[in-house]
Formats: C-alpha cells, sequence, structure tokens
C-alpha cells in the first residue's frame, strides 16, 4: 500500500516537531558534522579505491604482470638461498628484506631488498625470481603509474603515516555518520514504506528519499568496508606492537641468538618452520630487523589453504644459526584484527563477482555521499538567502541539518 | 491516512538485509566454491534493492 505523507515539509522537520526533539536534533548535529568534515575524503577514497578493487585485473590487462615461463607441472624448485642470491647479484648495493610467495603463484618469488633492513621501505626495490631456474624474471614497480597514484591516494595521501592516521580518523567520522544516520533514518520514515523514494514532489524529497534509501540498505557493508579500513591505517603500529611483543617474549625466555655463529642455510629455516607446522605453506620469510620480524631472528609466515587461513598467517621466528623454531606466544588479537580486516576491506577474497559487487556498493556509497552534500547545500543555501536572524531561527527549527 | 510506524516496523527490513549482508561478507571468508556463490547471492541482495528502489514508481 502507498503511504501518504501529509506534509513534505514535515517529514524533513520531524526530528525537531517531534516530542524528544532535543535528543533528536543533538543526532542531527552528529550526524551533519561528522558527514560534512568526512564527506570529501570519503568521496575521494571510494573513487580511488574503485580501481583498486580491481589492482590485479588491472595490472595484467596493463601487461605490467610478470608470469613465470611453462615448465613441466611440479618442476623441483631450488633452496631459497639460491633465490636470494639471485636477488642480491640483481641489486648488489642492497639488503633483502622479505621473500613473498603468492598463494596463486606458487612458482615464483617476490624479494623485496633496500639499503638496510630497517627503512620505511619506501624506497624498497622488488625483482620477481623464479622459483624454479633461479632466473630473475623482472622488477615490478609499485611507485609509479595511475594505480600507484591511486593508492597513495586511497592510503596515506603521500604523507606517510600521519597521512594514514588522518585518513583512519576520517573512517571513524564516517562510523560516526552512519550510526547517527541509522538513528535518523526512524523519524524520517514515520510515514513512509521501506524503499518508497518520492518522485515528481520535489527535487529535496527526491535527493532525501534517495540518501535514506540507499544509505539504510548499504549500511553494514559501509561500517565493516569503513571500520576495517581504520584498523588497517594502523597496520604498521599494530606490527610493530606485534613484533615488540615477541621480542619481549623471547628476552625473558633468553632465547637470544647466539652471536658470531655460523648462519644456517637460509632454506633450512624454511624447513624448520614448515615442519613445525604441519599442512601449512610458506607466505612470507622476514630477515632479521625488518618490520615482521626481530633484530636477531628470521620470521616465516605461513598459511593454510582455506580463504580465512590463507589469510590468518601464522608467525613463526626461527633462529638463523641453529635453524630452531622458538616456541612463540600465539598470536595476540589485535594482530589477528588486522589479518581479519585486510580483506573484509579489499574485498579479494570472492573471485570476481565479489569485485563487481564490491566496486556496485562503493558506487552507491558515492552517491549516499554525495546526495548528503547536496541535502546541505539546498539547506545551506536557502539558509543563506533570508536575512540572518530568520536563519538562524529556521536552521534551529530544521533541527541544524 | 495512515499512523506513525513504530521503530520495529521501520527497522523490520533493514535489519533483514543487515544480516544477509553480513553472512555475505562472512560466508566467502570461511570457504570457497558454494560459500562464494553464496556470498554473491548475499551480497546481490542490497545492490540489487538499491537499484529497483531507484527505479520503481509506485
Amino acid at each position: 500500500m502507498k503511504s501518504v505523507t501529509p506534509d513534505p515539509a514535515m517529514a524533513s522537520c520531524a526530528p525537531a516537531a517531534r516530542s524528544g526533539a532535543t535528543s533528536l536534533q543533538r543526532w542531527v548535529w552528529v550526524h551533519k558534522w561528522s558527514s560534512l568534515v568526512c564527506t570529501l575524503f570519503m568521496l575521494l577514497l571510494c573513487l580511488t579505491g574503485l580501481p583498486l578493487v580491481f589492482y590485479h585485473e588491472i595490472d595484467h590487462a596493463l601487461g605490467k604482470h610478470i608470469e613465470a615461463p611453462e615448465m613441466p607441472a611440479g618442476t623441483a624448485h631450488l633452496p631459497v638461498d639460491r633465490i636470494v642470491d639471485a636477488a642480491r647479484r640483481h641489486h648488489p648495493d642492497l639488503v633483502p628484506l622479505y621473500l613473498f610467495k603468492e598463494e596463486d603463484e606458487p612458482d615464483m618469488w617476490v624479494v623485496k631488498m633496500d639499503t638496510r633492513p630497517d627503512t620505511d621501505e619506501t624506497q624498497a626495490k622488488f625483482s620477481v625470481v623464479d622459483a624454479r631456474t633461479g632466473e630473475v624474471l623482472g622488477e615490478p614497480r609499485f611507485d609509479e603509474g595511475f594505480m600507484h597514484l591511486m593508492y597513495r591516494l586511497h592510503v596515506d595521501l603521500f604523507a606517510g603515516l600521519a597521512g594514514r592516521l588522518f585518513l583512519g580518523f576520517m573512517g571513524l567520522l564516517l562510523v560516526v555518520a552512519l550510526v547517527s544516520g541509522v538513528v535518523l533514518y526512524a523519524p524520517f520514515m514515520r510515514r513512509l514504506d521501506f524503499g518508497e523514494v518520492r518522485h515528481g514532489r520535489s527535487t529535496k524529497l527526491w535527493w532525501l528519499d534517495m540518501h535514506n534509501m540507499l544509505g539504510i540498505v548499504t549500511v553494514t557493508w559501509a561500517l565493516v568496508v569503513g571500520g576495517t579500513g581504520v584498523i588497517n591505517t594502523w597496520a604498521d603500529l599494530i606490527l610493530k606492537a606485534w613484533q615488540a611483543e615477541q621480542v619481549a617474549a623471547l628476552k625473558t625466555a633468553g632465547a637470544g641468538a647466539a652471536p658470531g655463529g655460523r648462519a644456517a642455510p637460509l632454506q633450512s629455516l624454511v624447513d624448520a618452520a614448515l615442519a613445525a607446522e604441519p599442512g601449512m605453506a610458506v607466505a612470507t620469510v622476514a630477515f632479521p630487523g625488518t618490520l615482521l620480524s626481530t633484530p636477531s631472528h628470521y620470521a616465516v609466515f605461513l598459511h593454510g589453504d582455506t580463504p580465512l587461513t590463507a589469510k590468518l598467517l601464522k608467525a613463526t621466528l626461527v633462529d638463523p644459526v641453529s635453524a630452531a623454531v622458538i616456541e612463540t606466544k600465539p598470536r595476540p588479537w589485535y594482530a589477528t584484527a588486522l589479518l581479519v580486516s585486510q580483506p573484509l576491506h579489499f574485498g579479494d577474497y570472492g573471485g570476481l563477482p565479489l569485485k563487481i559487487l564490491w566496486a556496485l556498493l562503493d558506487l552507491v556509497t558515492v552517491v549516499v555521499l554525495w546526495s548528503g552534500l547536496v541535502l546541505w547545500w539546498r539547506k545551506h543555501r536557502h539558509a543563506a538567502a533570508v536575512p540572518a536572524s530568520t536563519a538562524q531561527a529556521a536552521t534551529t527549527a530544521r533541527g541544524g541539518a | 491516512m495512515k499512523g506513525a510506524k513504530s521503530n520495529a516496523a521501520i527497522f523490520r527490513w533493514p535489519l533483514l538485509i543487515a544480516v544477509l549482508t553480513a553472512a555475505g561478507l562472512l560466508s566467502a571468508l570461511v570457504g570457497d566454491d558454494v560459500w562464494d556463490a553464496l556470498s554473491w547471492a548475499l551480497l546481490a541482495v542490497p545492490v540489487g534493492l538499491c537499484g529497483y528502489f531507484s527505479l520503481a514508481r509506485r
């Protein structure tokens, strides 16, 4: 049944016109200011996030993706020491920081190198090495081009940690705006059916109904992507805290590496980690002194084979001399939160259809942000057109939105 | 004229959509294949409703 709205003005002024107006007016104030402050940044994040959802697809399409040459299936892999040697020859003036292996590219290692293990890694160089032949297949550049521009605008506004934390704060404001928006949804919907968009009454009502409808339908997705985005901005801090916890635990356990001993082959360290965690595969090997390891141990990160265990990396610390796996405390909850937040923010854990849905929900969010801006601007312009004292009264009567 | 709706009536459908969306977000995380397909179907619900309500003229 079509519901009848008594008066268009009534619907938009409902928060102020009803009893309990002061509480609602406060929510209106919270919604207005939390949204206004973060909206332009959120529009930027939505627009830059759109190509980032399809990062792999775009990389492939641009022919920038490095592929391992065809070889018979099951061709044996070289010890990782040979992979590191190849990368060192490729960049003789750099030291290795990490070896990465992608789940879907088992025949390739990506070696990340820099001048020192403890840099901020922004100038790091990558080489892709064939796991079977030790041949350097190429040098992916993550620091140039359109996708890099999108990435930096999305992640840190070219301002490093300060930029990340700033965007994280904007994300928190988005969460506040979403929650206050849900609270305000009720008074606007007292006389409307769910999903009803009033066409042909006035442009303002159409924008208002679209804002409310699109907002309430996608609010769960927006909360999850916004909230996990905020957690991702704390990634460096979380990894450092985890590392500090591990190092502290090792010190109390007296498990510092024996200094001056002869380094064991890297492959023996990796094998020890794999033996300690049966059924898992190597995702990352972090050299001592990097963000992911400790100053005196290698860290080998292992993953399982279900979508969730593939993301929930298991960290093992290995002594570089004895190749012994060191008993470590289980992963702290905040590290688990970060690891689960990553797929839930990126939308990369359910194939291309999930990415397409992610992109569509992103576009809906753009419309919600834009319609909110339009509604504020129309009201603001209207308020500016009448004498100041009247405008003030009108704004108060409308709940300040 | 219909009376003002209660909060329960207003949030009935949004709550259901929230539950379906959350299930869709989680299902692709716990498994592949069938779980991925379930995730697509569930997340298509909010996307589809946005399209339907935007275009529907009642």
